[in-house]
């Protein structure tokens, strides 16, 4: 459909703003694969220190950039879907907070003054600036949600006897776990981190805060990856020529997502004290129950390509495979589409490891664990929005996208680039490798009294992969803004390829409606997160103090 | 309904996620290989100490801070069962020994407990693997084991 002006300019800044920070992302990515395996043995290069690099990586990838896809992406299935652009108001304010919030992240992580990682744990201290920065961008993702929510009951007057679409499901699904799962993050950042980094403050009680920021932390991790769940059951089946195996499997499968998202982000704390480990056996549970929808996904999606292989005439047990549209320039989603989900098979495998009660012992802050969701967010994820970029920039703007080939074989290289990456990231971290450390200064240094030379090939693996990726990655960059100089020659519109039901399933009513799944999703995070807010208190005590993270002595010490 | 072969493959994730769990509670109760205990905080844990409390028991305080651990160099006698008493003077650190399968993080406010054994002779390395300022590749300690 045809699409305003407005909103189709605030949607391809929602597209380019992200993706030219990516640029800086994906620099930092590749420079830490450097540091690591110890080819680098500095603190730091053209001025950014390994650290603050490991910020900007995190801080820009894994928030920035799917944060503003998740609302482009929403903004764009809604419209296509319910035929109606969201009010003015929405989507005007929305992208406006988000801009001017990562736009101060940006400035504070290049100045130095917030390389408190991605992950921001008190007492290491950022400036009250990237806090205020980061909840402004959470913010504004809010508002676009409420002008989805506002159309959608428009919507649903005019159409009574509709059902909501499984696109519209799963981006409010989405939605929906995402507010609640940033309020406690909102509350962490403007009403504790904030005044303590302006000094109004003193105290703050570490094990809460740190509780608080993985309430949000972890369900972030489907918040990347439900919008390329939504694309799996309504764009793939159709791009590889075949229709969607089970719409109510799908819906489940989302449901699902919904109720078991936010309770399992203390899996993030299994190896710190302050949370008893009573609490961890449940946290495990459930955290083994949020496979279960990546499962049905696995099986929804894989039954309906070998659908379309079967109708492209395959036979046999596996012929259906070599019958899917690989590698072919006008269906270049496909290959995005199908190596996400390829990765995606490793990267569930892994989480297991991690979920799993006191095996995360093993593994926990080691290579294993970047490893592991590398091929979930740089599998996936990732490949979702170079992919979908690209074709709602191509739509929405009218202008031809000229390198084809290019665009196809980067899905590829960047499989390859990834399958190394975790391989050496995991393998590293199986024998001891820290995560998040500058290795090339101290143990892949062999100048260093800590010198360990375990950790030099799993290192260089990593290393390659990296080098792989940033190929892949500088590809991409070219073929996008090479699009973006280009001419528009058609009109602007929303539109996007539109899966059909391969059965005519028999309606479940509670698969259609969102609230008792809303109210269960309620108990759940209760039934986590009261015990564990109830032990935080009882085996922990606050701290009066902040540091810098690189300066040793107590800040509150020097003042007096 | 949900379609059958959807519901086989349903069952067959939750069975085959079930052995997986079994399979990590029986090592964690059938070999004691659990999750660090919650201790209540105490400021004597933010001493640091080497006990000997019997022959083959030890207690240890480590106390963890930018960017060194106290002790830094631990001896203890072969076969010897060790409690590790782990807290930070300052921000977050972590605490891993890879062969024992010790990992732990040390957060300021909290104790944070583990028992393991040293079986066999040898020097075991202990790094901080979570990130705490400019000096964190530089956090490292060793238990020698007689
Ligand atoms: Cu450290």
């Amino acid at each position: 459909m045809m699409v305003s002006n407005q909103f189709k300019t605030t949607l391809l800044i929602g597209l380019t703003m992200p993706m030219s920070l990516f640029i800086l992302g994906v620099y930092n990515g590749v420079m830490q694969t450097l540091y690591r395996s110890g080819v680098l043995h500095q603190h730091a290069t053209a001025g950014i220190n390994y650290y603050q690099g490991l910020t900007m990586h995190g801080v820009i990838n894994a928030i920035v950039l799917t944060t503003f896809f998740a609302v482009v992406f929403g903004h764009y299935t809604i419209t296509n879907y319910l035929k109606k652009e969201p009010s003015k108001w929405s989507y005007m304010l929305s992208m406006i907070l988000m801009v001017i919030g990562s736009a101060i992240d940006l400035v504070v992580m290049v100045l130095g003054k917030a390389s408190a990682l991605y992950t921001f744990y008190a007492p290491l201290q950022a400036s009250a600036l990237f806090y205020i920065g980061t909840a402004m961008l959470i913010i504004g993702s809010w508002i676009a949600f409420a002008g989805w929510v506002k159309i959608w009951f428009e919507w649903k007057k005019e159409n009574p006897s509709l059902h909501m679409p499984i696109a519209i499901l799963g981006t409010f699904v989405n939605f929906t776990m995402w507010f609640m799962a940033s309020i406690p993050v909102i509350y962490e950042l403007l009403v504790l981190l904030t005044p303590w980094a302006l000094g109004l403050t003193n105290q703050v009680n570490v094990p809460m805060t740190r509780t608080l920021f993985w309430m949000f932390g972890h369900p972030l991790v489907y918040f990347w990856i439900l919008p390329a769940y939504v694309g799996y059951y309504t764009m793939l089946p159709k791009i590889a020529g075949g229709k969607l195996y089970s719409g109510n499997a799908a819906r489940l499968a989302l449901l699902l997502f919904l109720i078991l998202s936010t309770p399992v982000g203390v899996h993030h704390q299994f190896s710190e004290g302050g949370i008893a480990p009573s609490i961890k056996l449940w946290v495990s549970i459930l955290t083994f129950g949020v496979s279960i929808p990546s499962f049905m996904t696995a099986f929804t999606v894989g039954a309906s390509l070998e659908y379309a292989g079967r109708k492209r005439g395959a036979k046999g047990l596996f012929q259906w495979m070599s019958r899917l549209p690989w590698l072919r320039a006008d269906n270049y989603l496909f290959g995005y589409f199908i190596c996400g989900l390829i990765l995606f098979i490793f990267g569930g495998l892994s989480g297991i490891v991690n979920g799993s009660y006191t095996l995360n012992q093993l593994v926990h802050n080691t290579g294993w664990v970047p490893g592991h969701f590398h091929m979930t967010v740089a599998g996936p994820s990732i490949l979702f929005i170079l992919g979908l970029t690209l074709f709602m920039y191509q739509h929405l703007s009218g202008k031809p996208m000229t390198s084809k080939f290019t665009v196809t074989i980067i899905p590829y290289l960047w499989t390859v680039g990834v399958s190394l990456l975790s391989h050496g990231l995991m393998a590293g971290g199986l024998m001891g490798e820290p995560r998040r450390t500058n290795m090339g200064l101290t143990y892949t240094n062999p100048e260093s009294p800590l010198y360990n030379s375990h950790w030099v090939p799993s290192s260089t693996v990593t290393m390659v992969g990296g080098l792989i990726m940033g190929t892949a990655a500088l590809l991409y960059f070219i073929s996008f803004f090479k699009m973006l100089c280009n001419k528009a020659v058609e009109l602007p519109t929303i539109s996007m390829p539109e899966s059909e039901e391969l059965h005519n399933e028999r309606e479940i009513p509670l698969l259609l409606n969102m609230k008792p799944w809303i109210i269960l999703a309620v108990i759940l995070i209760g039934s986590t997160y009261i015990p564990s807010f109830k032990n935080v208190f009882k085996y922990g005590k606050p701290v009066e103090s902040k540091y810098h993270m690189d300066n040793p002595s107590n800040l509150i010490d020097n003042e007096k | 309904m949900v379609d059958k072969y959807e519901l086989r493959a349903i069952i067959s994730s939750g069975v085959l996620l079930s052995l997986f769990f079994f399979a990590v509670l029986y090592n964690s109760y059938s070999r004691k290989i659990d999750m660090p205990t919650c201790v209540p905080f105490e400021k004597t844990f933010e001493k640091s100490a080497v006990k000997k409390i019997d022959d083959g028991l030890y207690e240890i305080y480590l106390v963890a801070h930018m960017w060194t651990f106290d002790p830094e160099e631990i001896e203890i006698p072969a076969g010897s069962t060790v409690d590790f008493y782990l807290t930070s003077k300052d921000i977050v650190h972590g605490f891993h020994i890879n062969e024992e399968g010790v990992n732990m993080m040390a957060v300021p406010g909290t104790i944070n407990k583990i028992t393991t054994k040293f079986e066999e002779e040898g020097t075991y390395r202990f790094v901080c693997n979570e990130f705490c300022g400019t000096g964190h590749q530089n956090m490292m300690g060793k238990i020698i084991v007689k």
